[in-house]
């Protein structure tokens, strides 16, 4: 046992890493000038002369950082704001768990309908303003991603949050609170300067990889981005799906420069911690003054509100059009409902539902297996490897358009046909980090005692895992399904360039039918799409709270 | 009974090599499952293919399974990283609608099986003599390595009540979008929609037309171009959001033109503005246009790749589209509304009578309305003036 569980993790970090470094190294040779399928023998510069020609080239690096980094830094603020007022009152967190589990391509669908010119905002005070007829606004694909920074916000906040609260959990926060306001702190201060110093550690991870998504994300770039020029990751992936075959290798040559950006911004964002300790140090000897601080927070406040009734407007909208059969502007809501889209669209999602519940069902399996094997070696070689766990979370830190085109060819190089399996492991590298994320924690908080027990009363290790460990564990091992099936069904690029289209999900679908002239079937099948996780979360409220009915303190929160 | 007779006649028929052929295909096709690589975004084209499915399968024991594309580009892709890979068999991609710069793309890397159009039992409907619509794509010759399957034409959608009288030409734009600013734009021209609706501007404007069916010069491209592109900064800022931004593709664009964004959209369908209304997607006033000379037309083919897994099944679905009864379920207005790639001089009179049967509705213009179909310029003017739109108008 002792010899597997060394090699276990070993393993599992092949399986992960593998096709990474596999597709990195045929992105670079691409990039390089070598593709000897279309006559390109390289290596030679031609790939990036041909980038840097590219028109918009400047602008689309731009938008990249200007929407990556903007969204990044907004969902923290409004994070913070919320986690404040969350932990002041104790209450308002589950108003995330929809918002957390809604898929990317169906919130910015959602978000779409209602931000547009001639959406529900818009159709809400047409009337006010006497418009017959929509304005001509850019209030989404504006020039300057602004929309595209709303969207992401909406989204990747709660998640921010949800990790700002379980890092608080971790620090003696209301001491900390309570001694400050006993000094007579503002709130605002208390958390800038005692606070946010102590959970930083803990939110790194988080941000960057809400860092490293934002920047290089396709499906809502797609959908709320600007468009001409788009973001570098959209531009991309137009080059991968250009009839002009040399774009293949500008392509890959713009996948390592997006690579860079990603490592550029993590690195400035991590270097900036020393000045801005050295200054927050002198700020608090100062006497931590913080004028101002009060009404940001009130605004940041407010903006969370708002997003959060974005959000909430974005999923209402998806299942009105999903209803609608006419819904011209400027009526509020439809002329006449009706299910006839739904029936008539079935034929159309009913395989890519099938698909989505096989890739969601075995990656999340995959990734859950791969986790509790992880765990339960570290617990009987009594050991924790702190390089292997950081790199669990190279899949998340890394654009995802930096190296799927290369995984694909590196998979038909292996013999590997693209199709289903190679897309459920896509998916479990992402699922992975995840459960691991969800689990690690409550796995190691488990008290070792009950263990010992079992030890003493003769249960073997294999015994105390399947008869204490994981039915203790059941909660947080169903949390942590459905949050792995929320991650696979929302993946995009993965299942389009590992399943050569062969492998429709609901987001593929939804993203394609995004660019259709009916937005009803488009709203059918986002619809659809949002509600998987959703069923998902309320099964693993739902089933311990049967099974352990009569075991208070399984029950959980 | 008649067996001894039809033995003879089945003999008669194996006796033609090709013929013989085609049984062996058949039977070699019978139980596969054909990928059939399509644009994905109309949902009328997605229901016609489940049924080419559905009709294949009955007939011939061939599954389809429409593998929806945004972009056709994307299983040109799919099949060079295959070749890249050294993957000559077994391939992903069965069957691919395509014409263009994506066929004239695959042609020149080798990514194509073939020919194979000209020895389809059903081709024989087809006029495929030299220069025939059917055999040139694009002003590149076919030579078998595609087959045609529908026809399509570049048509404008309005809603009569906003536009009640439409521009007669291209000329005619500029003058509409000044008096109605804003109202009016074209898909962007990364998507051949967009491209289209330029190259629509350029036969119209252009000094000298002919030079359009060679491939693209510098000299030519300078002097053919010229007046395109004044025309183009006069009509850009009245376009919609100021002409800075664009929709993806048409399907995008006739999504504004529903939400009353715009007053104009386009389309490759003369059928689009009828289908919408029944669907209750376009109000019942949506009619389609053209300008007074007419508009392009081009043909759908639909190709196979150098290592399609399912060869035979591919070749049987590409004879399949050519029977004279799919063709005239395609043209139905109820169905898909595609004009038929038939010579209408080779077919029987039965089938001749089951198109003259089909159903018409108040949307859908007549022949007579369309005008003539205008030749496609060679795919090398469509690629030049893309890139040099982009390089015109992208920030």
């Amino acid at each position: 046992m002792s010899l597997a569980a060394r090699f276990l993790p070993a393993l599992i970090l092949t399986a992960i890493l593998l096709p990474i470094g596999a597709g990195l190294w045929q992105t670079a040779l691409a990039a390089a000038g070598h593709l000897p399928a279309i006559g390109a023998q390289g290596p030679d510069l031609a790939a990036w002369a041909a980038l840097w020609d590219r028109p918009g080239l400047g602008r689309a690096v731009w938008l990249s950082l200007f929407t990556g980094i903007g969204a990044t830094l907004l969902s923290f603020l409004l994070a913070l704001a919320s986690a404040m007022a969350i932990t002041r009152k104790g209450r308002g967190g589950r108003l995330l768990a929809p918002l957390l589990a809604m898929p990317h391509a169906a919130l910015a669908i959602g978000l779409a309908f209602v931000m547009a010119p001639s959406g529900w905002i818009a159709r809400a005070v047409a009337p006010v303003l006497g418009w017959d007829r929509p304005p001509d606004i850019a209030s989404i694909g504006d020039p300057f991603g602004l929309s595209l920074i709303a969207g992401l916000t909406v989204k990747e906040f709660p998640f921010l949050l949800l990790m700002m609260l379980t890092a608080c959990a971790q620090i003696p926060l209301r001491r900390h609170l309570r001694a400050g306001r006993a000094l007579g702190a503002s709130e605002a201060r208390l958390w800038l300067a005692i606070i946010l110093p102590q959970i930083w550690p803990l939110m790194r991870l988080p941000v960057l990889v809400v860092l490293a998504y934002s920047m290089s994300v396709v499906d809502v770039a797609l959908i709320l981005g600007p468009s001409n020029p788009p973001t570098l990751a959209v531009l991309l992936a137009r080059d991968y799906a250009d009839p002009d075959l040399t774009r293949l290798m500008s392509g890959s040559a713009g996948s390592l420069l997006q690579l860079a950006l990603v490592g550029a911004a993590a690195g400035a964002g991590l270097l900036i911690r020393r000045p801005v300790a050295r200054l927050g140090g002198a700020w608090v000897h100062a006497g931590a003054p913080a004028p101002g601080a009060g009404i940001a927070l009130r605004a940041l406040r407010g903006a969370a509100c708002v997003a959060m009734t974005l959000g909430f407007g974005a999923m209402v909208a998806l299942v009105i059009w999903s209803l609608a059969w006419r819904w011209a502007f400027p009526d509020l809501v439809p002329q006449e409902l009706s299910l006839r889209i739904w029936a008539r669209s079935v034929q159309g999602w009913a395989a890519p539902l099938a698909n989505t519940l096989i890739m969601a069902g075995a990656s999340t399996a995959l990734a859950l297996l791969a986790a509790i094997a992880w765990l339960e070696s570290e617990t009987r070689s009594n050991r924790r490897l702190p390089w292997a766990e950081a790199a669990i979370f190279v899949p998340l830190l890394l654009p995802q358009i930096g190296f799927l085109f290369g995984v694909n060819t590196a998979a038909l190089r292996a013999g590997l046909s693209p199709g289903m399996w190679l897309v459920i492991w896509g998916h479990a590298i992402f699922v992975f980090p995840y459960t691991m994320i969800a689990l690690a924690d409550p796995w190691r908080a488990v008290d070792p005692r009950h263990f010992r027990a079992g030890a003493a009363l003769g249960a073997g290790p294999w015994r105390r895992l399947f008869a204490l460990r994981l039915p203790i564990l059941l909660r947080p091992i169903l949390t942590a399904a459905a949050i792995g099936i929320a991650v696979s069904v929302a993946q995009y690029l993965p299942t389009l360039f590992l399943g050569a289209g062969r492998t429709p999900s609901l987001t593929t679908e939804a993203v394609t039918l995004a660019a259709s002239s009916d937005r009803r079937v488009t709203a059918v099948v986002a619809t659809i799409q949002a509600a998987l996780p959703l069923m998902g979360f309320a099964a693993a409220f739902v089933i311990p709270a049967i099974l352990h009915r009569n075991r208070r303190d399984l029950r959980g929160a | 009974m008649h067996r001894r007779s039809l033995l003879a006649l089945a003999l008669a028929a194996l006796a033609t090599p090709a013929m013989a052929d085609w049984t062996d295909t058949l039977q070699a096709a019978r139980g596969q499952t054909v990928y059939w690589n399509a644009w994905g975004g109309d949902q009328r084209t997605n229901d016609f293919i489940r049924w080419v499915g559905q009709q294949t399968e009955e007939r011939f024991g061939v599954e389809v399974v429409h593998v929806k594309l945004t972009d056709t580009a994307e299983a040109v892709t799919r099949v060079l990283s295959e070749k890249s890979a050294g993957r000559t068999e077994g391939g992903s991609v069965d069957l691919i609608w395509i014409n263009g710069p994506n066929f004239l793309s695959m042609k020149e890397q080798d990514l194509l099986h073939g020919p194979f159009a000209g020895d389809l039992p059903n081709a024989r409907f087809l006029d495929l003599s030299e220069g025939a619509p059917a055999a040139l794509d694009f002003t590149t010759p076919v030579d078998g390595m595609e087959s045609a399957w529908r026809l399509a034409r570049f048509v404008f959608i309005r809603d009569a009540d906003r536009v009640p009288e439409p521009p007669v030409d291209m000329a005619g734009f500029v003058d509409w979008a000044a008096a109605n600013p804003g109202r009016m734009t074209h898909p962007d021209p990364a998507n051949f929609m967009g491209a289209t609706f330029l190259k629509q501007a350029l036969l119209e404007l252009a000094p000298d037309p002919r030079a359009l069916k060679a491939p693209v010069t510098d000299a030519a491209y300078a002097a053919q171009t010229a007046p395109l592109w004044d025309w183009y900064d006069a009509l850009r800022p009245n376009l919609w959001r100021g002409g800075e931004a664009f929709p993806e593709n048409e399907s995008v664009q006739q999504q504004l033109l529903a939400d009353g964004e715009i007053d104009i959209a386009m389309s490759f369908d003369p059928a689009a503005a009828a289908a919408q209304v029944e669907q209750g997607l376009l109000p019942e006033t949506a009619r389609v246009f053209v300008p007074d000379a007419g508009s392009i037309g081009n043909v759908s083919f639909v190709a196979i790749p150098f290592n399609a897994a399912n060869r035979e099944g591919a070749e049987v679905v590409a004879d399949f589209l050519l029977a004279p009864e799919t063709q005239a379920r395609m043209q139905n207005i109820e169905v898909l509304g595609s004009f038929s790639v038939l010579d209408p001089e080779r077919l029987d009179a039965e089938a001749q009578a089951r198109f003259e049967a089909l159903p018409t509705a108040p949307a859908l213009p007549t022949l007579a309305e369309l005008g003539p179909t205008l030749p496609e310029p060679h795919a090398s003017w469509m690629t030049r003036l893309t890139e040099d739109w982009a390089d015109r108008h992208t920030r």
